[in-house]
């Protein structure tokens, strides 16, 4: 499956400054996981080290949070766009 | 070096005070130039952490930052960060702000002590995400 995977702002200085880049993959976690393998830097940015992925990092395919459907086994079709949106959190001591 | 807007200074002061002893949060627009990051303006976003522990803790969500991005790219800005307030607290990144940092975004945090903020520093992730960098703030008066 060619899946496009949007890159927030953020994380472009690990792209090449691409915002856009093609992935491969049956589902969220594949087409993910195919996108840090081309881009090996970004690694520690959307995964934990246990290998999940962060859980500030959302993933959209199309305009649908995919917490509201499979998580990262969520079904993808060729052609599909995939946007990965950081929430953001803070705070004091 | 970070050049603010003397309106984004204002809008994060009051912010701040406002939802004070609470956190706030929001979004900072503007744009990369040549000699400097410019942050123009600010969008305020609901602090969306459980209410109990506001005091200490911010959230924006991942839809909220969306339609940041959205309102920025519609008057030809960028989101180029986010500002929250340290209540009763220094303006200094807690480990808990560096654990949830990204880098290339700038971090602006205000320091509002008994409802009053008494100053607001700016901060940027290492791209090793081991440590923040403080950036120097110009004050943009125009
Ligand atoms: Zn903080």
């Amino acid at each position: 499956m060619a899946i496009t995977i949007l890159i927030p702002t953020a994380l472009r200085a690990f792209t090449d400054r691409r915002g856009e880049v093609q992935a491969e993959g049956k589902t969220v976690g594949e087409a993910v996981a195919s996108f840090a393998k081309a881009y090996p830097d970004i690694r520690r940015h959307l995964y934990e080290e246990d290998g999940t992925l962060r859980s500030f990092i959302n993933v959209y395919v199309g305009e649908m949070n995919v917490k509201n459907l499979d998580g990262v086994d969520t079904r993808l079709k060729d052609g599909d766009t995939v946007t990965l949106v950081p929430a953001i959190a803070g705070g004091r001591v | 070096m970070l050049i603010l807007s003397v309106k984004a200074e204002q809008g994060i002061k009051s912010e701040g005070e406002a939802s004070y002893p609470k956190e706030c949060c929001g979004a900072l627009l503007g744009r990369d130039a040549p000699d400097g990051r410019v942050i123009e303006r600010i969008i305020p976003i609901a602090n969306q952490f459980e209410e109990g522990e506001q005091h200490h803790r911010f959230c924006i969500e991942a839809d909220d930052i969306l339609k940041a991005e959205l309102a920025a790219r519609e008057i030809g800005m960028e989101t180029l960060g986010f500002y929250h307030s340290h209540p009763d607290c220094p303006a200094v990144p807690s480990e808990y702000d560096r654990a949830h940092a990204l880098p290339f975004y700038s971090y602006l945090i205000a320091s509002v002590e008994q409802g009053e903020t008494k100053g607001v520093r700016a901060w940027e992730l290492s791209a090793d995400r081991s440590e923040f960098w403080e950036k120097d703030i110009v004050i943009d008066n125009e």
